[in-house]
């Protein structure tokens, strides 16, 4: 693999960094109630996320999961009003209407996420659909995790999306658990990308939750969707939850899973790798300009009002 | 407005009509582009606009629900269409989680302008999963608007206004009533939401009678007509949003209604309409009450236990003839073989 430059190095730490600490900040918070949304955190995860969206425009789409902080913040996701979200305040991306599940910023292709497992993929296939149909340039990517593709519609929709060659970028986040139960518990096929080559759909797995090697091959299937070829693609990227399912802690006390399993993946987390590429006063500065946004992003929650009454009944039907 | 068109042929002209002024509908569904064309509402269409427009598609309704909401997110207003209301089980997370509330759930900045087209089927033995009217599961949810059209005229109207809604629309066809023939203007027209028609009028009985129980209605009219029984026949064709308004001022003449649903009486629209009626009424004007329905069982293919699982215009006859005079009479009119001709013919 030809070694990024330098100036894309950083951005990709500034990314995962900022996304690291959004979600820190989250945890650090939440226990005084003031965030009352169920609060999925991507911490470990980040890698697929920023390797994935630092070859995307900003016309370019995702669809994804209740875990959708990371994505939302990689893709472009306006920071102020993802917190204000969570916090439940009328300047929220969706006005406190969605909460931390439901992210969503349609100016920068975030195209919002479900709390029911594999929803979003058959949308962002339809969204795709609607691409191809009027030669747009742009393309789809679809964030799920292994669990999903257990469920009826991911076969369906990679059924669809392979038959109609259409320009989107499946992406499992495999983290190896759905909840509290291993992949072993729920399927006889370790391979989650061999379901995809089922149905002719070109897909390999990326080890070791690699950053660098997420961004490397994912581009390279975001260049070849540009130039106009056949989609869709597969990618299942190898990746660990630091936390528990959803809250702000961890979880090893519950038995389901390891602290040493978690080790390997805690020694290799991609922050602290791409952070070892970056120059110290380089990394000094992103840290600082991060901070002070994310002080910013939560003061602005902090201080902003809840929806009026009358939002109760508005955005139902059209009004 | 003299010109005659079956209810087939309405749909048909109402999707063509639509797809040609904007590009943005597209159509899809198991088999809408097979020699068939879904009973003859999708004939010519995909000759017409190509098959990137109209497209049959996969046996995977859980998944083609999820794509019309996607397309819909990128701008497309497609109509997915299904064969059978049953098939739409299949279809629920996508329609109640994603589509009723993307709207609500994204704080207003997205739309999913989806049109659902699906029939409910019956007699010639269609069985427990053939012949189900399952929409009033769908109006227990916010987000999502629910017609059931029951005249050529409606059905094209209808379609048009579903197609242009920018909020999702359950559209509920009866097999039955696709070989209904009646007046339909040639030029565009919409028949707006939340909005019932007084079909008959009558001053002793109000009759609400559900897609195809419409048509029952009508011939239960014409029977208590022969006893001088004068009912009132209203079609609400919009179930949600519900035009309860023209019912209770309705039920405020007749102090009568019996509500004939196309489905089970149990937690039906029948009894949304009920209550929403005595809601309303309660305390200024007496009023009596009956829900018919399905039986309380699936639906059984052999013939006479079938006749026995439906209501039809004799039995909602002798209903309403206890309603208006009170009691048990056991009165159950003659079958009249020239009703079975029955068919819509306006004015509207």
């Amino acid at each position: 693999m030809d070694k990024p430059p330098t100036d894309k190095i950083s951005e990709i730490y500034r990314q995962l960094y900022r996304i690291r600490r959004v979600e820190e900040e989250i945890a650090r918070i939440y226990p005084t109630d003031k965030i009352k949304s169920p609060v999925h955190l991507s911490i470990g995860q980040e890698g697929v996320a920023v390797g994935v969206c630092a070859n995307l425009r900003a016309d370019d789409l995702v669809f994804g999961t209740y875990r959708c902080h990371a994505y939302y913040l990689a893709k472009g996701g306006d920071l102020r009003s993802m917190v204000a979200e969570l916090y439940g305040k009328a300047a929220g991306c969706a006005k406190g209407k969605g909460g931390s599940m439901h992210l969503i910023d349609v100016k920068h292709g975030v195209m919002g996420a479900s709390a029911v497992v594999g929803t979003t993929i058959a949308n962002a296939v339809g969204y795709a659909y609607a691409l191809k149909l009027h030669k747009k340039n742009a393309v789809v990517v679809s964030f799920f995790g292994d669990g999903a593709t257990e469920e009826g519609v991911f076969h369906e929709s990679m059924n669809f999306a392979s038959l109609k060659n259409l320009p989107i970028i499946f992406i499992c986040e495999n983290n190896l658990y759905a909840i509290h139960t291993h992949w072993s518990s729920r399927r006889k096929i370790s391979d989650i990308y061999e379901r995809a080559r089922a149905y002719q759909i070109p897909a390999e797995r990326i080890e070791d939750n690699d950053v660098l090697a997420i961004m490397e091959k994912v581009g390279h299937a975001v260049a070849s969707l540009r130039a106009g070829n056949n989609g869709p693609f597969f990618f299942e990227c190898m990746t660990y939850r630091f936390r528990e399912h959803v809250g702000p802690n961890e979880d090893f006390q519950l038995g389901y899973r390891t602290r040493e399993e978690a080790v390997s993946w805690i020694e290799n987390d991609p922050l602290v790798r791409v952070a070892a590429l970056v120059d110290a006063q380089v990394r000094r500065c992103i840290e600082a300009e991060t901070e002070a946004e994310i002080q910013d992003a939560f003061s602005y929650a902090e201080a902003g009002a809840f929806p009026c009454a009358a939002e109760l009944v508005t955005d139902v039907f059209e009004a | 407005m003299d010109r005659t068109l079956s209810y087939v042929d309405a749909v048909r002209e109402a999707t063509d009509q639509e797809m040609g002024r904007d590009p943005s509908v597209v159509v899809f569904g198991l088999d809408v582009d097979d020699p068939k064309g879904i009973l003859g509402t999708t004939l010519g269409l995909v000759e017409k606009y190509g098959s990137g427009r109209v497209f049959g598609t996969p046996l995977s309704e859980d998944a083609m629900t999820g794509v019309a909401v996607g397309m819909a997110l990128a701008g497309l207003r497609p109509i997915h269409i299904h064969i059978r209301m049953d098939f739409l089980m299949l279809a629920m997370n996508q329609l109640v989680n994603v589509a009723a509330k993307a709207r609500y759930m994204y704080g207003g900045q997205v739309q999913i302008p989806i049109v659902v087209r699906c029939m409910i089927g019956k007699s010639w033995g269609q069985g427990a999963q053939h012949s189900q009217g399952l929409y009033s599961l769908f109006m227990n949810i916010p987000g999502l608007k629910i017609v059931a059209p029951t005249t050529p005229y409606d059905a094209k109207g209808c379609l048009i206004q579903a197609i242009r809604d920018n909020d999702p629309v359950l559209y509920v066809e009866h097999r039955i009533l696709h070989f209904q023939k009646g007046p339909v203007p040639q030029v565009s027209y919409t028949v707006r939401p939340g909005r019932a028609r007084v079909v008959v009028e009558g001053k002793d009985v109000t009759l609400v009678g559900i897609s195809y129980m419409q048509l029952e209605c009508i011939r239960a009219q014409r029977y208590l007509q022969s006893v001088n029984v004068s009912a009132e026949v209203i079609d609400p064709i919009w179930l949600s949003p519900l035009d309860t308004d023209t019912i209770v001022e309705s039920v405020r003449k007749t102090g009568r209604l019996c509500v004939v649903d196309n489905g089970w009486s149990n937690c039906g629209a029948g009894a949304e309409i009920a209550a929403r009626v005595i809601e309303r009424l309660q305390g200024s004007r007496e009023v009596s009450i009956r829900r018919l329905g399905f039986a309380p069982v699936p639906c059984p293919p052999t013939p006479p236990l079938e006749e026995l699982f439906y209501p039809n215009g004799r039995t909602i006859a002798s209903t309403a003839y206890d309603l208006v005079r009170g009691g048990a009479h056991d009165w159950l009119p003659e079958e009249q073989p020239e009703l079975q001709e029955v068919e819509f013919k306006g004015p509207f």
